[in-house]
């Protein structure tokens, strides 16, 4: 398997790790974008004015229950008259990401505003905090935490799960795998597996660290 | 000065939180909301700031209505104080007091400044400024919410149940410490407590309210005390009245200190004999201050520190009559020991001439200090 990840072959053309590797992070990037355009501000809202907690609750739950397999391949299906090109693949596979990526940002920016302590919030008004003031100074500060565990989640399931691009013949590190697969080729498959799960973790290393150095120390004991 | 006109709270369910209330907290002054829990204090004092909108009447800050004031600069006028302090747990303590002088539109900087000014103001020390809320104690996390209320230096102060979270001894240092502060700065308080007793010491005016949101009374601590309007204000201001209103009462112009002999540290029994005719001599320190009293007719080396009898309390020249009879009805002489500013002994009262004190001030009726 290592001299299969090493092999200089396997490094050049249009199979090559660094592209496949570039691939992956691409959806899973663009994926997390449009999760967090969706789902941060959602939790922002319904954590602020306390409105649709039960809306919320209920969608993350649905969207949670969605098997992505099935999705994309019915996504394909009906994309597939609609768009020509790559984009009849590439946008069910990324709305399939983004749906798996919504609910634990959605839900844990919602937590996190709701968890803050209400002594400080109610002092916050009492000050003269607008509504938009005591979000932005104290609620979003305070739910920091909660928020990126929301992020590093979604991070780690949509790059895990950007391997079924290439099951409707996109490109990423599911190359590896379905290729595998197909040619009965054991150690590409598994050098696939691997390196998903390699960059799973450097991802997640390098979230971890952000959010090391941007949270206050007050917020971590 | 705040004065509420006719105000009436009525929440959705139809319970009226605050009945008809009308009253006046003077500039300058400490009022005090005090009543059994589920009266409408709390009610009552978020309605000034409008995080309760009153359903009829009016509050009025100087004279103008409160509804006249757009919203954020009211609250910004008013320093506003919460029972669990309610810091902003991801700042430090200097950035949690700067808040408020940074709303007003204070540079940052600026802002800091004042705030680490505060700091010592309260009762802190300095070391504290860089600290999370989260290393804090209770009574300290209370000082940094008072400091933020005062960082904007606000004309009036709202204070709810600020001193409830700690434990008696911490109150009774805040209390002190609250009153020593707002000697210098004056501000137009209302507070609201639960403790009668924290009331009848900080305010200069006390409202007592009843369940469903009536103002019962509303006097200065000695009047209550003294006349209570009905039934529910002297039940609830106390069995003690009695003794607790005679902390109202000067001690100094009705009692005349007699000489008390003392004996420093070390003395020899018969030494100390020759002083007294008593079994019980005062034992002082090298600065002159009384440490506590000692049995003469157990004593048989130098006295120590550990022979001392410590129960007696001490009462200040410029104190008041519970004091002076609280200080001579602890000491195992009978005789109340009174000391001068700096602490040092000079000299003692007798059970029996504070009680004579007592009888001539309820003869003269008012003998209260305002
Ligand atoms: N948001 C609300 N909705 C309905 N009723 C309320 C609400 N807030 C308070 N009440 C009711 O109004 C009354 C007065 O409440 P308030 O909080 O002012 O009492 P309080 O005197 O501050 O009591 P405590 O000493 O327990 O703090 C109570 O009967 C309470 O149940
Ligand atoms: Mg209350």
């Amino acid at each position: 398997m290592i001299s299969w990840i090493t092999n200089p072959q396997h490094w050049t053309g249009s199979d090559a790790i660094p592209l496949l590797i570039g691939q992956h992070l691409a959806y899973s990037a663009v994926a997390l974008a449009i999760a967090v355009l969706i789902g941060f501000p959602i939790g922002l809202y319904v954590g602020h004015t306390r409105r649709g907690v039960v809306m919320v609750a209920g969608t993350a739950n649905a969207l949670r229950a969605l098997p992505s397999l099935g999705l994309i391949v019915l996504l394909v299906i009906l994309f597939g008259p609609v768009f020509a090109s790559d984009l009849a693949f590439l946008i069910p596979c990324v709305i399939v990401l983004v749906l798996l990526a919504v609910p634990p940002i959605m839900t844990n920016t919602y937590a996190g505003i709701a968890a803050v302590d209400p002594a400080a919030v109610d002092a916050a008004r009492g000050m003269g905090y607008s509504s938009l003031g005591v979000l932005l100074h104290v609620e979003l500060p305070c739910a920091l935490p909660l928020i990126f565990s929301g992020l590093r989640s979604a991070t780690l399931q949509v790059i895990s799960t950007a391997t079924i691009a290439a099951y409707v013949s996109l490109g990423g590190l599911g190359r590896l795998i379905i290729d595998g697969l197909a040619q009965r080729d054991y150690f590409e498959m598994v050098a696939g597996a691997v390196l998903v799960g390699a960059l799973t973790l450097v991802v997640d290393l390098l979230i971890a660290l952000a959010s090391r150095f941007t949270l206050s120390r007050g917020l971590m004991r | 000065m705040i004065t509420f006109k006719n105000v009436t709270k009525r929440y959705d369910n139809s319970t009226i939180a605050v009945d008809n209330l009308s009253l006046e907290a003077p500039k300058g002054k400490i009022t005090i909301f005090v009543g059994p829990s589920g009266c409408g204090k709390t009610t009552s004092l978020r309605m000034i700031n409008r995080l309760i909108t009153p359903s009829s009447g009016t509050i009025m800050l100087d004279g103008q209505p409160t509804e006249a004031i757009d919203l954020a600069r009211l609250r910004r006028k008013i320093g506003y104080v919460i029972q669990h302090a309610g810091l902003f747990p991801h700042l430090t303590v200097v950035q949690n007091i700067a808040t408020t002088a940074r709303l007003i539109g204070i540079a940052k900087k600026q802002a800091l400044g004042i705030a680490s000014e505060l700091i010592e103001r309260v009762g802190l020390d300095r070391t504290f400024a860089n600290r999370y809320p989260w290393q804090l104690s209770g009574g300290q996390q209370q000082r940094v919410g008072v400091a933020r209320a005062l960082a904007s230096d606000p004309e009036f102060m709202l204070m709810d149940e600020p001193f409830s979270a700690v434990d008696p001894v911490v109150r009774h240092q805040l209390q002190e410490e609250f009153l020593r502060l707002q000697r210098d700065i004056g501000k137009t308080i209302i507070m609201v407590t639960h403790d009668i007793d924290e009331a009848l010491k900080l305010g200069d005016q006390v409202a007592v309210l009843r369940t469903g949101g009536i103002l019962a009374q509303i006097a200065s601590p000695q009047e209550l005390l003294s006349k209570p309007a009905d039934a529910f204000v002297a039940d609830f201001v106390g069995r003690d009245r009695g003794y607790r209103y005679l902390g109202f009462v000067d001690a100094t112009s009705s009692l005349a200190v007699a000489a008390e002999p003392a004996a420093p540290l070390g003395t020899e029994p018969s030494t100390a004999r020759a002083l007294t005719r008593d079994r019980w001599i005062l034992v002082t320190n090298a600065a002159a201050q009384p440490m506590g009293w000692v049995d003469l007719d157990q004593q048989t080396g130098p006295i120590r520190e550990s022979d001392l009898n410590l129960s007696g309390t001490l009462a200040s020249q410029s104190g008041n009559l519970r004091q002076v009879l609280d200080a001579a009805l602890s000491a195992p002489s009978g005789r109340g020991v009174i000391v001068g500013t700096s602490g040092a002994l000079l000299g003692s009262v007798r059970l029996a001439e504070i009680v004579t004190a007592i009888e001539s001030a309820k003869a003269v009726g008012m003998g209260a200090r305002s």
